[in-house]
């Protein structure tokens, strides 16, 4: 008797241990080219020194799910360790014809049209996987695409926090507000990845959240 | 929108088909979704009197990524909801639709899903859609 509970209470110790150790993983979403690798770059570059993919003005440059294990983010004297995950995020379309006006030939369009379906469907895999999500919008864009409300649903039914990230603040076509009134329930981040504009807030939100995630 | 039940209105290469949600009702998601695909790659525009399930919207668009590359000329679906609460917030959009989804669609939305290319020729030329809905 005395022995089972020496075992639990080491089974607790440890189990408990073990799950504050556990990386906590940080996915990022949202339609191709808004700025999800630029933005994970940064944070990586910050705490890691190196990056987490390559960026392109050509949508779909990141066509597989890139991960960067251990990733301690400090801020304020606190700190968390995450493992970031930056998508290829999700389309509903993908047209090879698309990659030509990039100096790209037919038949590498194809090519990357092919993995760029096939990091689309890595992506929603993903999902269900994540414990913190930020969804990167490119704020110059119409938000009232209905896939960014399909990925924040498919989050609440799994109750995964979710940080907003309007990118490209440094445009001057870029509207905040209007991501604000198409989100008004979720906090909205006004970034520029670009510049690394309001990173601190960026922290601070995710350890707000990360808090939140189970 | 006169026509709002007459079946599937055909013009130059594209048709519209209208479906009441008591179509796909009682399917499961797996049923559901492959009942959609079947219009979309038809070459219809679908548009249903109600909506899907976030799961089965990400289902929709896992299964025609895979079959993009496939399916000749097939680029994508285009999806569109256009709700009754339009003017809500979109998370408490998606409350409510929790809500009318498990009680079984939220007939003041209609749903478009269709081809990306025809879709895409409805942009380039939007008189197209009205002619046909106006016949
Ligand atoms: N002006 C501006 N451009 C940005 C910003 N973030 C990313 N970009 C550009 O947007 C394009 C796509 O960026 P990328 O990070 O590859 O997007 P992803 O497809 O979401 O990963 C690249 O040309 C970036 O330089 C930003 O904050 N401001
Ligand atoms: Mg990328």
């Amino acid at each position: 008797m005395a022995i089972k509970k020496v075992k639990d209470f080491f089974k607790k110790v440890f189990s408990g241990l073990f799950k504050n150790k556990k990386d906590i993983k940080l996915g990022f979403y949202g339609p191709p080219n808004a700025g999800k690798t630029s933005l994970a770059n940064r944070i990586c570059k910050d705490f890691t020194g190196e990056e987490i993919g390559s960026v392109s003005k050509v949508p779909h440059e990141t066509r597989s799910v890139q991960f960067k294990e251990k990733v301690e983010i400090s801020y304020q004297g606190k700190s968390m360790t995450f493992k970031m995950i930056d998508t290829p995020g999700i389309a509903t379309r993908v047209d090879y014809e698309d990659f030509l006006k990039y100096k790209v030939n037919k038949k590498e369009a194809k090519i990357r049209a092919k993995e760029a379906t096939q990091g689309i469907i890595e992506s929603i895999k993903w999902l269900d996987d994540m414990d913190v999500v930020v969804i990167v919008l490119d704020a110059t864009e119409n938000p009232y695409n209905q896939v960014n409300i399909t990925i924040i649903g498919n989050l609440v039914a799994r109750e995964i926090p979710v940080l907003i990230v309007a990118n490209k603040s440094d445009l001057r076509k870029a509207s905040i507000k209007k991501i604000e009134e198409a989100f008004p329930e979720y906090t909205v981040l006004g970034m520029s990845a670009k510049y690394g504009k309001n990173l601190d807030k960026f922290y601070e939100e995710i350890f707000k959240i990360s808090k939140k995630s189970k | 929108m006169a026509n709002k039940n007459s079946k599937n209105k055909k013009i130059k290469g594209f048709s519209i088909r209208f479906m009441p949600y008591s179509e796909i009702k009682h399917l499961d998601s797996t049923q559901r979704i492959r009942r959609v695909l079947e219009i979309v790659f038809n070459n219809y525009i679908l548009i249903i009197q109600g909506r899907l399930k976030p799961e089965e919207e990400t289902r929709l668009i896992e299964d025609t990524m895979a079959m993009i590359g496939h399916v000749k000329d097939f680029k994508g679906i285009e999806l569109a909801v256009l709700g009754s609460d339009e003017k809500r917030g979109a998370i408490d959009r998606l409350k409510n639709r929790l809500v009318v989804g498990l009680s079984g669609g939220d007939l003041g939305a209609v749903t478009i899903i269709g081809p990306a290319s025809i879709v895409k020729e409805i942009k380039r030329d939007p008189k197209k859609i009205e002619l046909m809905l106006n016949k």
